[in-house]
């Protein structure tokens, strides 16, 4: 039995799997912070969106892999 | 499997055709051959940027002290927008001074992002690489002059050096923190942004075209699984209302984190 298709979407749903539970684990711990001292939710929230942006670089950087050229086997 | 079957019996011509990465580069409309190549990408983002002069012209030309009903609405808008996005990591004497940078980035990501969901436009402005990239840019400019500007060339040591670790982990941390600072960021500025429309509007086209093959070539057979159309219309409207909540959340995080970078890098670290 033969299967065509692209392994790039498979290699992206890999790749996002870590990402987002990185994600939800900032997002989650800072809900439970702000719920702790709710007067530190502006400081929490900068922090949380830089955290955000950090994890999800990776699954940028997966998606790009998928535009890299590389030389066929 | 059901549905492959049918979507194989149909596969001659006449078959259904999801959405393609070259939805993104329509046919060229206007001044074919020259740099200035106008497609209904660039038509719609020349659109955009006339409805938001437009729109704040109209809004600040007659403001008073005692404001009128859409006044009201329009300075509870903008407030919001500084109060939240600007004030909130740079505080006031910085915010005074990028906060006319950081709304423009919100609104104009804002319209282009939300041109996607407008019937009869249906393609964000923001979904091709060029103006992320040329908005990720001069945020990367602007944050790095904010930190010359604040701190002198001690910024570079900070953020290559940064204080407070043993000596020989900067043989590690150095090469990461210049990626991280002056590379990723960047990068994943514009990419973000990118690919989310991109990914809404694949969304939206499969779901769409999806309801017309079910409902005007399966059903039009006679054949009763062209009924899945309702499914997929359903689907459709939910991920359109999605599709706008993540327009919205996407032009506030790429504002966010302009202001956010601007702060840590005119932040005084001990």
């Amino acid at each position: 039995m033969n299967i065509v298709g692209q392994l790039a979407p498979l290699a992206f749903g890999l790749a996002v799997i870590g990402s987002g539970i990185g994600v939800g684990y900032v997002i989650g711990k800072t809900i439970e912070s702000v719920a702790r001292q709710p007067e530190l939710q502006g400081r929490l929230t900068t922090l949380m969106f830089l955290g955000v942006a950090l994890t999800e670089a990776l699954c940028f950087i997966a998606i790009a892999v998928a535009f890299i050229p590389f030389p066929a086997p | 499997m059901l549905i492959s079957t049918v979507l194989s019996v149909k596969a001659d011509g006449s078959g259904f055709t999801g959405p393609s990465i070259d939805d993104f580069f329509p046919p060229v409309l206007l001044f074919p051959g020259t740099p200035f190549e106008i497609n209904r990408l660039m038509a719609i983002r020349i659109l955009v940027v006339v409805l938001l002069v437009l729109f704040f012209w109209l809004a600040t030309r007659n403001l008073k002290l005692r404001p009128s009903r859409a006044q009201v609405g329009f300075e509870y808008l903008v407030g919001f927008v500084r109060n939240g996005i600007v004030y909130e990591p740079l505080g006031e004497r910085l915010g005074k001074r990028y906060e006319a940078f950081i709304m423009t980035l919100f609104f104009l990501i804002l319209g282009m992002n939300l041109t996607g969901v407008i019937p009869g436009l249906q393609l964000s402005g923001t979904s091709a690489i060029g103006l992320p990239a040329v908005l990720a840019i001069i945020t990367w400019g602007v944050f790095i002059h904010a930190g010359f500007r604040e701190k002198g060339w001690k910024y570079l040591k900070d953020t290559l050096f940064p204080p407070g670790v043993p000596w020989f982990l900067y043989i590690l941390l150095t090469p990461l923190e210049f990626l991280s600072t002056f590379i990723v960021r960047p990068v994943t500025l514009a990419l973000r942004l990118t690919m989310n429309m991109i990914g809404g509007h694949m969304l939206l086209v499969l779901c769409f075209t999806a309801t017309q093959f079910f409902f005007f070539t399966v059903l039009a057979d006679g054949n009763l699984i062209g009924l899945l159309g309702v499914g997929t219309f359903a689907f459709g409207l939910i991920f359109m209302v999605l599709e706008i909540f993540i327009e919205v959340l996407q032009a506030y995080v790429f504002a966010i984190l302009a202001s956010i970078y601007i702060q840590l890098s005119v932040v005084d670290e001990h």
